[in-house]
């Protein structure tokens, strides 16, 4: 067990927790953040992303020990009301289905966004091909992506 | 207009009941947790009054309506309560909507599976709205002296043309909650809709972008403990002897135990299939703790029964195909037929075992005392569910709680809640709000997996050329595709479908449109075939099969409406231009077909780069009748089309020594962005007919279409699914 420092949506939250914990589980487990959802455990289907500093991480395979002082962006802490461009595109294009995966590509998108903020459908194939969605959303991920602006 | 006696289904209406009192609420206790959003805070009446078990009106109009059947994302959770709206007469946006939770004695069918949500709730949800709205109109008639029929309404509003008056329906919603219910009621004409046939956008929309809880995973109580499981690892093992004793020690674990899924000698419904019966369980206070400590425990597993491998029940699958199996379906005289043809087209079409991967690994809440058992997560059988924990338990059954969350994916996989059965009996054993939570791991390899299939297509052509005979036969694993009622039978003068089964220690049920997510594609690529050899153009050879058995149908108990079948291949034929506008360069394939109420057929556009196929466009005409929230509609019919491709593609679920090959996505093939479609377009066949389904019609035909346009593109047929199982190179 270990004290860490977070900085978790603009919030300093101290948790007290085995070093090795993903940040994942201390979101859910430790802060009550469950926006960030848990899909396989090793960073391979994308439903964990958050953001650290402005890039996309898998918060699963992530110990809460590598994260020092850098500022951690969850799905809850993306805007105040929901009212950030990529949420907005999200529900103008009513992408949802289940909508488990969402806040992940949500999160994969903004990093995106905030690294090419015109990606081309090749660039949004290649930068979210990591967020798996079973109920096959992607027509419509892409499409609210080059809608966020 | 349409009149409809409401004594149809009284047991769906409460006793009508003025209910007052702010706190009375929309409050599941796993709400409690969620944080309203501001405009729900702002309009929030103090004062509701319940008109029947679908709908209560707040005293300042807001209505409430409750959504009956689980979510899974099919969009229930919204266009259920449109429907009850049109008929209520209510504005949208003055509409809340909750999740009701479990309750038998107000609902009829909670349950999501067969694409069956809307088709059975059409009538029942129409009633409902239309009953409160009646009863709103003789409240309003009492109170202003003068007859209920000249009470007209819109918006929430009554009027009274005569005099002038008008009223909201919150400020006569108590006296109406007073009026008995009537026994008929009128619903409206469908040209008179104004919600149903609107694009409306989900209810949940903005909870799931702003990462509200909402999931079963999000549940959590004061004091709640997580628990997880240890299953053997191969089908045909069960648990010898397990050493806890490092577990136990693990910082944060509360207990290590086994427990039995069923009782000894319960008789299982079809809901309770379970891989394995005997688990053990770790329980502690976080995710992170019980999911180390299950790495510590030492078990020992001992075979009971035969290791499957692959090779092996395909062998066994293909000698079953090879001889005569049980006949379902005999026309004519196929034998004679295939003796006499000058030319027998025979293929052979396999599947691979398939495990559902909902997004959300299975999961449940539970919190068992001595007296009750609340139950909170995802589950499409609710119902079911709730009879085998109060068997499980020796409860009675008004004392097992089932409150639905919104479900990170169904398909089937929810279908069978072992994991219900199992979180109560942890809870129970621990005397402590728990939640049981699957990994990726243990949800992929204790699957109830789509069933592995084998099927071989036989056709006689005369010298003509002409299709004389037709013979299906194929079964799985547990389970046969093989419907015999179905297209082509029924066209075809001599006909013969036969099936089996094969048992297996490898449990198998129901995935996203069972049997059909196989053999429509079997069925349309061999139809392609068959069109290709009698030098036939593939659309024009169905709708002269559709056209015969229209006009002079073979046999009886013929399973579809050739007329309606042949009316979404003529629409797709002319969205996309197929035959006329054709665009160059591009290889298309074309499929229909019948299942679960819904009437599909598809076009692919594809073309080769670096020896990939890329899927450019798909045109896809559906005829599931009414659409009740056309852009959602739509939304279903893309997953359904992304869907069927990505299974058929690439996912494959193999086994060695009776174990899963694949235990997580870094083996386990979804598809991905890059792989979908570059573009899905979607035309509806506007009939007016009562809606049915889109939960499960729109994966099987695309393998269909999908097999033919690879063929085109690379001059080769594929038979056996997935069709890029080892990443070949094309063309």
């Amino acid at each position: 067990m270990a004290t860490f420092n977070l900085n978790i949506n603009g919030k300093k939250q101290q948790v007290e927790v085995d070093p090795a914990t993903p940040i994942l589980w201390v979101l859910r487990d430790h802060l009550n953040l469950v926006g960030t959802k848990y899909g396989c455990g090793i960073a391979q289907c994308g439903s964990c992303t958050i953001l650290v500093g402005d890039i996309a991480m898998r918060s699963c395979m992530l110990p809460v020990s590598q994260i020092g002082n850098q500022a951690v962006t969850t799905i809850e802490g993306l805007s105040e009301d929901g009212d950030h461009p990529v949420q907005k595109a999200w529900l103008e294009h009513d992408v949802p289905q289940c909508g488990y995966c969402q806040a992940g590509q949500i999160m994969n998108a903004v990093a995106l966004l905030k690294a090419n903020p015109k990606p081309s459908d090749e660039e949004i194939d290649g930068a979210m091909n990591g967020n798996i969605c079973r109920c096959g959303t992607y027509v419509r991920i892409k499409a609210a992506i080059k809608a966020a602006v | 207009m349409t009149i409809v006696k409401t004594t149809y289904n009284r047991r769906s209406f409460l006793q009508t009941t003025v209910l007052a009192g702010g706190g009375m609420m929309l409050g599941f206790s796993w709400l409690a947790s969620c944080n309203p959003t501001p405009e729900e805070v702002l309009n929030m009446p103090k004062e509701w009054f319940n008109i029947n078990g679908f709908l209560k009106i707040g005293e300042n109009g807001v209505v409430t309506i409750m959504s009956p059947n689980p979510e899974i994302g099919q969009n229930v959770k919204t266009s259920m309560p449109m429907i009850i709206a049109e008929e209520l007469d209510v504005d949208w946006k003055n509409v809340v909507v909750e999740q009701a939770p479990l309750n038998t004695d107000i609902f009829t069918r909670q349950l999501a599976g067969g694409s069956q949500s809307i088709r059975q709730g059409w009538q029942s949800l129409r009633m409902a709205g239309a009953t409160a709205r009646h009863m709103l109109r003789e409240a309003a008639a009492q109170q202003w002296q003068v007859p209920v029929a000249e009470i007209t309404t819109a918006a929430g509003m009554l009027y009274h043309k005569k005099s002038g008056k008008s009223i909201g329906y919150g400020e006569v919603a108590s006296a109406a909650a007073k009026i008995p219910v009537p026994e008929e009621v009128q619903l409206k004409d469908a040209k008179d809709f104004k919600i149903i046939g609107t694009s409306r956008k989900n209810v949940d929309g903005k909870k799931i972008v702003t990462g509200q809880p909402l999931f079963g995973l999000d549940y959590k109580v004061e004091g709640m403990l997580i628990a997880m499981i240890a299953h053997p690892p191969a089908f045909g093992m069960k648990l010898k002897s397990v050493d806890d004793s490092a577990a136990k020690a693990m910082p944060g674990i509360k207990d290590v135990f086994t427990v039995n899924v069923y009782n000894e000698g319960y008789e299982k419904q079809w809901s309770d299939t379970t891989a394995f019966d005997e688990l053990v369980v770790v329980v502690g206070n976080t995710t992170w703790e019980v999911m180390n400590a299950k790495k510590a425990l030492r078990i020992e597993w001992e075979r009971t029964s035969a290791a499957e491998n692959t090779e092996g029940y395909m062998a066994k699958m293909a000698a079953l195909t090879a001889k005569p199996a049980t006949q379902l379906r005999k026309d004519g005289n196929p034998e004679a037929a295939f003796k006499s043809a000058a030319k027998v087209i025979e293929r052979t079409y396999t599947a691979p075992f398939l495990p559902h991967n909902t997004m959300e690994p299975m999961n449940f809440f539970a919190h068992v005392t001595a007296d009750k058992a609340e139950l909170v997560g995802p589950i499409q059988t609710p119902e079911f569910m709730e009879k085998t924990v109060a068997a499980r338990l020796g409860l009675p059954l008004e004392k097992i709680d089932i409150q639905m969350t919104r479900q990170g994916g169904g398909f089937g996989r929810r279908l069978y809640g072992h994991f219900v059965v199992e979180a109560a009996v942890i809870s129970q054993k621990m005397n402590a709000p728990i939640k049981l939570v699957y990994t990726r791991e243990d949800d992929m390899t204790q699957g109830i997996y789509r069933p592995a299939y084998h099927v071989t297509y036989r056709a006689a052509l005369d010298a003509d050329n002409k299709l004389i005979g037709f013979h299906i036969r194929g079964g799985g694993i547990q389970d046969s595709p093989v419907h015999a009622d179905r297209f082509p039978a029924g066209a075809i003068d001599n006909y013969l479908a036969e099936d089996w089964t094969l048992d297996s220690n490898i449990s198998t049920g129901a995935w996203r449109a069972p049997g059909s997510n196989f053999i429509a594609g079997a069925e349309q690529s061999f139809l392609d075939e068959v069109a290709e050899a009698m030098g036939k153009d593939p659309i024009e050879f169905r709708l002269e099969l559709f056209d015969r058995a229209k006009k002079n149908p073979v046999g009886k108990n013929n399973d579809y409406e050739a007329a309606r079948y042949a009316g979404v291949l003529e629409l797709v034929r002319e969205k996309s231009g197929w035959g006329k506008n054709d665009p160059a360069g591009v290889h298309r394939g074309v499929s229909a077909y019948y299942c679960h109420n819904s009437y599909v057929a598809q076009v692919i556009d594809m073309v080769l780069e670096n020896g990939k196929p890329v899927i450019q466009k798909v045109h896809c005409a559906v005829d599931c009748g009414i659409v009740v929230n056309p852009d959602a509609a739509i939304n279903l019919v893309e997953g359904g089309i992304v869907d069927g491709i990505g299974h058929a593609l690439y996912s494959t679920l193999t086994f060695k020594d009776g174990a899963a090959e694949q235990s997580n996505f870094d083996k386990y093939r979804l598809i991905r962005h890059s792989e979908a479609p570059k573009a899905i377009e979607v035309h509806f066949v506007n009939n007016g007919i009562d809606p049915t389904g889109l939960g499960e019609p729109l994966n099987p035909p695309i393998i269909g279409a999908l097999a033919n346009a690879m063929y085109k593109a690379t001059g080769k047929r594929v038979y056996d699914q997935p069709f890029l199982a080892g990443g070949q190179v094309l063309g």
